[in-house]
């Protein structure tokens, strides 16, 4: 077996004991679905007056404009619940062990980001299932789908790089997860809940050039209108910029934790 | 000195409540790290919403047209649900470490233990309120009078103590802090499920729909009167039903379950 297959095989290994330990947890599990589910719920049955405002996008509900930002939210939050979960591993030495192994650094890192790729992919599904149930379409059918899948999993991916990095400098899990109201206030000022053209400044500047903004908009222009190669475009490349923030703050934090221990 | 086994039974009573408040009060004191979640989220949740949602005051039949004004009191009541679900949190973390199994065989009737952590929960959601209305009124939220002021902070108090019996009643059937995310998820949806983004009128039908059996929005147009208008006793009364009915079921309930973790 070439070394590549083999490193593949712990990035699985670890990539589903990071997917097993969400599910059996009921504290890691709720923020990635309980909430913003619930959340999804409130804000379409308490804003949804919301679409006859002048300049709203023309959607079929306030449902299907939401499931973006639904998204957005879960995905968020599994990449600070990837994290924590680290930060657990390394505060009761299972990192350790894992260094001590005949396996490349990078795989431990990797594997926990595969695990939080596999929930965003989870997360993307169960948003996608909940508009359709409750009567929201999807304008661009499956391939419009499929790009809402594909965006969500790879910056929950992307997403996680910064929470592995966080907890491989600190190795603290309540340092993580003192970010949650971060993650919040990221959202927030983003166009995850609200077009941005109607939102108050000065949470309307700072949406405008957040990145997380170029991310929504990739993922709920297929949803509400149809498929649009700049804003597909503008989406990716957000996405790279994360992946190398993460890979790079990762990479230095996997550093700093090799030198200290 | 006089102890709590010396006194009579009421005073005794009395003493061991302000004994399970002050260690709560130590609690925040010596970590008041841990008490920065509590105002933080409904700090963010206000300042969030009222940034993205600003513009739903333009919809016609809006009864205000500053929604700082219109959501402040929810924050606020939604600072007292973290703060009351924190209760429970920290006593799953008593149960957990034995320290409830201590106050268990104490001689200290059951709702004596239950209310020790209910008024401190009380006390301590003032801390978050205040914070998030000092914010408001920063960012131009309208003054709500000495009245309406008061009759929010009743509120306020009063739902962290709702929160805290619902915390506490988890807290005994599961005996772990694994509950915690149900003590929140719950007092979210209890205090969100409501006319706290819009008024009835604007809320989508289902929501309406349960937004006029849900008590707490009695309780949230009472606490929001003074922000958005004048201060009635027709608004507030509905409020102090609605909180006393939740109290009494709630806190029931606690003190079942309590009866039932001692049994």
């Amino acid at each position: 077996m070439s070394e590549l297959a083999v490193n593949m095989r712990v990035v699985r290994a670890l990539g589903m004991r990071s997917i097993r330990q969400t599910f059996r947890r009921p504290q890691l599990m709720a923020p990635i679905v309980v909430f913003p589910t619930l959340l999804l719920a409130i804000q379409t049955g308490g804003a949804g007056g919301a679409i006859n405002l002048p300049g709203f996008p023309p959607v079929h509900s306030f449902l299907q404009f939401m499931v973006a930002g639904a998204m957005m939210q879960s995905l968020m939050l599994a990449g600070n619940s990837g994290g924590i979960a680290l930060a657990v591993d390394i505060e009761m030495g299972f990192t350790d062990r894992l260094f001590s192994a005949p396996i490349p650094r990078y795989t431990i890192v990797l594997g926990r980001l595969a695990g939080t790729a596999a929930l965003g992919f989870f997360a993307a599904l169960w948003f996608l299932a909940i508009a359709l149930i409750f009567g929201a379409t999807i304008h661009s059918g499956v391939a419009g789908a499929l790009i809402a899948i594909a965006l969500v999993t790879a910056t929950a991916m992307a997403v996680g790089g910064i929470g592995a990095a966080i907890a491989l400098r600190t190795g603290s899990a309540s340092v993580v997860q003192g970010l949650f109201p971060l993650v919040l206030v990221v959202l927030f000022l983003s166009s995850a809940f609200f077009p941005n053209e109607l939102m108050i400044q000065p949470a309307k500047a700072i949406a405008e050039y957040n990145p997380l903004s170029f991310v929504v908009e990739g993922v709920r222009g297929p949803i509400i209108s149809g498929i649009d190669a700049n804003e597909l475009l503008d989406a990716v490349l957000a996405i790279l910029g994360i992946v190398v923030l993460g890979l790079a703050l990762s990479a230095r934090a996997l550093r700093h934790r090799l030198r200290v221990g | 000195m006089e102890t709590a086994a010396t006194l009579p039974g009421w005073r005794a009573n009395l003493a061991t409540i302000a004994a399970l408040m002050a260690r709560a009060k130590n609690e925040l004191l010596r970590v008041p790290g841990a008490a920065i979640p509590g105002v933080l989220a409904p700090t963010i949740f206000f300042l969030g919403l009222n940034g993205v949602f600003g513009a739903l005051t333009q919809l016609k039949g809006f009864t205000t047209g500053a929604y700082e004004s219109f959501i402040v009191p929810v924050s606020m009541l939604q600072g007292a649900g973290f703060t009351g679900a924190a209760a429970g949190v920290n006593l799953a973390r008593d149960i957990e470490q034995g320290w409830t199994d201590r106050l268990l065989v104490s001689p200290a009737p059951r709702w004596v233990l239950l209310a020790g952590a209910v008024l401190a929960a009380s006390a301590r959601a003032l801390i978050p309120a205040t914070f998030v209305l000092v914010i408001a009124l920063l960012l131009g939220a309208g003054w709500p009078g000495i009245g309406g002021l008061l009759i929010a902070y009743f509120m306020v108090a009063a739902m962290a103590a709702v929160a805290a019996c619902w915390g506490s009643s988890l807290a005994l059937r599961f005996k772990s802090q694994s509950a915690a995310p149900l003590m929140q998820a719950g007092m979210m949806a209890l205090i969100l499920t409501t006319t706290a983004y819009a008024p009835l009128l604007l809320l989508q039908p289902w929501m309406r729909s349960v937004a006029k059996v849900n008590p707490v929005t009695d309780v949230i147009e009472a606490a929001r009167q003074g922000f958005v208008g004048g201060v009635s006793w027709a608004e507030t009364w509905p409020g102090v039903v609605a909180l006393l009915g939740l109290l009494v079921v709630l806190g029931a309930w606690a003190l079942r379950e309590m009866r039932r973790t001692a049994a």
